[in-house]
């Protein structure tokens, strides 16, 4: 079956509804930066970037580039006003310390206990990219995950038990995929809203794990 | 009277061993040093230990050095990045060794190298094959690493204003490992943009005070880059 759901920037669009004024937010490498432009003008959420950054404002107009102005994903980038320049390790004392508000991360997979797999696509792969991803999923205070729902080969992503490398365990709290939102709760995975194109026995039919009805969910 | 600054890059890099430790500061390109860096080439010292956030992009700075044959093992914490093509190529080799090291823990190990704290505890890596054999104690019901601080014997940093005395300041997310590498090494080298007066950069603003700096060498911007 064909399950498109929601596009990358109504995904994006559905959680920065959720980001209230106020929060420090970092967003992960890939997808999670789209949630960037998708925050309302007039709601000023302060975006943390590990490399050093506080109040980082969106990609410059062409040719206004500065090289010593980037991102954690190596982007050109702009400061807004009230932004701050940091070194590395005061940048992971915020993360690590319970600082920022939230983190939002892409994943390979999220255990119903909220265990998440991001960094490494296999045990036997010797050389992969943990960058701040462990840090992160370890210390933000709230950690979200924003994916597709089921691989491209139509895998759940959303598991009983990760078969990725682990990057923490239990700390994902809400997934916020393509078909549906998803809270990660101590009695597993709670369905809170879902596109109005799928059928909650696709959607258990596409997820590795028992999925929960919650009381709020918009059949 | 304190001159920390140095005229040419053989006095900079002067007596770097072979074997030695080398913290280099950086995040992709931004803030690394190039010059220093490639400049050990002609300064010899081989069977390095790398310390730095990613392995080397392109055929420049870090990847030239490595092209080199002179880095014998790479400590970061994003060893694959766009154009790290020669790391891949020694690492596929075998001919580099490597140490996964969680961005932030990199930062702290290197925090607590500067500061006298041998090893601390963290949350980062807790149940992941990256804590493999290493130390876990619970906290207050909470499970932590034992991670060992990462001393350099040397650290190459780029500053943007620099003083005779080693004061420094850092240009935007240039700051990154800069600052708090140049806190961990036994021989800290800056390379800075601009060389000021004694007094020119306010004390309020100063980064790196000059008691972690050893040496300066100064590197004009290039005309385009210049404010």
């Amino acid at each position: 079956m064909s399950a498109a759901g929601w596009s990358r920037r109504e995904m994006a669009a559905r959680v920065a509804a959720e980001i209230p004024e106020g929060w420090y937010v970092n967003l992960g490498i890939g997808i999670p930066t789209l949630i960037a432009d998708a925050i309302p003008d007039d709601r000023e959420v302060v975006l943390h970037s590990e490399n050093g950054l506080l109040g980082m404002g969106p990609a410059p107009e062409k040719g206004q580039e500065d090289p010593w102005l980037i991102n954690a994903g190596k982007q050109h980038v702009t400061l807004h006003k009230g932004g701050a320049f940091f070194h590395h390790a005061d940048s992971f004392a915020m993360i690590r310390g319970g600082h920022i508000d939230l983190c939002v991360l892409g994943a390979y997979e999220v255990a119903s206990n909220g265990d998440l797999a991001n960094w490494a696509i296999s045990e036997a792969d010797a050389a992969p990219a943990v960058g701040g991803a462990m840090d992160l999923a370890a210390g933000a205070k709230r950690v979200w995950v924003m994916t597709e729902h089921t691989t491209r080969d139509g895998a759940p992503k959303l598991v009983e038990q990760c078969r990725y490398p682990l990057t923490a365990l239990g700390v994902v709290s809400r997934i916020c995929t393509n078909l549906a939102v998803i809270d990660v709760t101590p009695a597993g995975f709670v369905l809170r809203d879902k596109h109005q194109d799928i059928s909650i026995e696709d959607l258990r039919r596409l997820t590795g794990a028992s999925l929960l009805a919650a009381e709020t969910v918009h059949v | 009277m304190i001159n920390k600054s140095v005229a040419t890059i053989e006095e900079a890099l002067a007596g770097i061993e072979d074997g030695a430790t080398i913290l280099v500061g950086g995040f992709g390109a931004v803030g690394q040093p190039d010059l220093l860096i490639e400049s050990l080439i002609d300064q010899g010292a081989r069977d390095l230990t790398v310390v730095a956030n990613n392995a080397g992009a392109g055929r420049v700075g870090l990847a030239k050095l490595m092209e080199a044959g002179r880095v014998r093992r790479i400590i970061c914490s994003f060893p694959r990045s766009a154009g790290s093509v020669v790391f891949e190529d020694l690492f596929r080799a075998g001919k580099i060794e490597l140490e996964i090291v969680p961005q932030g823990t990199l930062a702290e190990r290197l925090r607590a190298a500067g500061a006298g704290i041998p090893a601390f505890f963290t949350p980062t890596g807790y149940g992941t094959k990256l804590a493999k054999d290493k130390e876990v104690r619970e906290i207050g019901g909470r499970f932590y690493v034992l991670e060992q601080a990462l001393p350099g014997d040397v650290a190459l940093v780029e500053a943007w204003f620099a003083d005779r005395w080693g004061n420094l300041t850092y240009q935007k997310s240039g700051r990154n490992f800069n600052a708090v590498m140049a806190t961990a090494a036994k021989l800290t080298i800056a390379q800075t943009h601009y060389f000021v007066e004694l007094g020119a950069i306010d004390p309020e603003v100063v980064v790196t005070p000059g008691i972690f700096v050893q040496r300066i060498l100064t590197l004009p911007l290039p005309k385009e880059l210049a404010a």
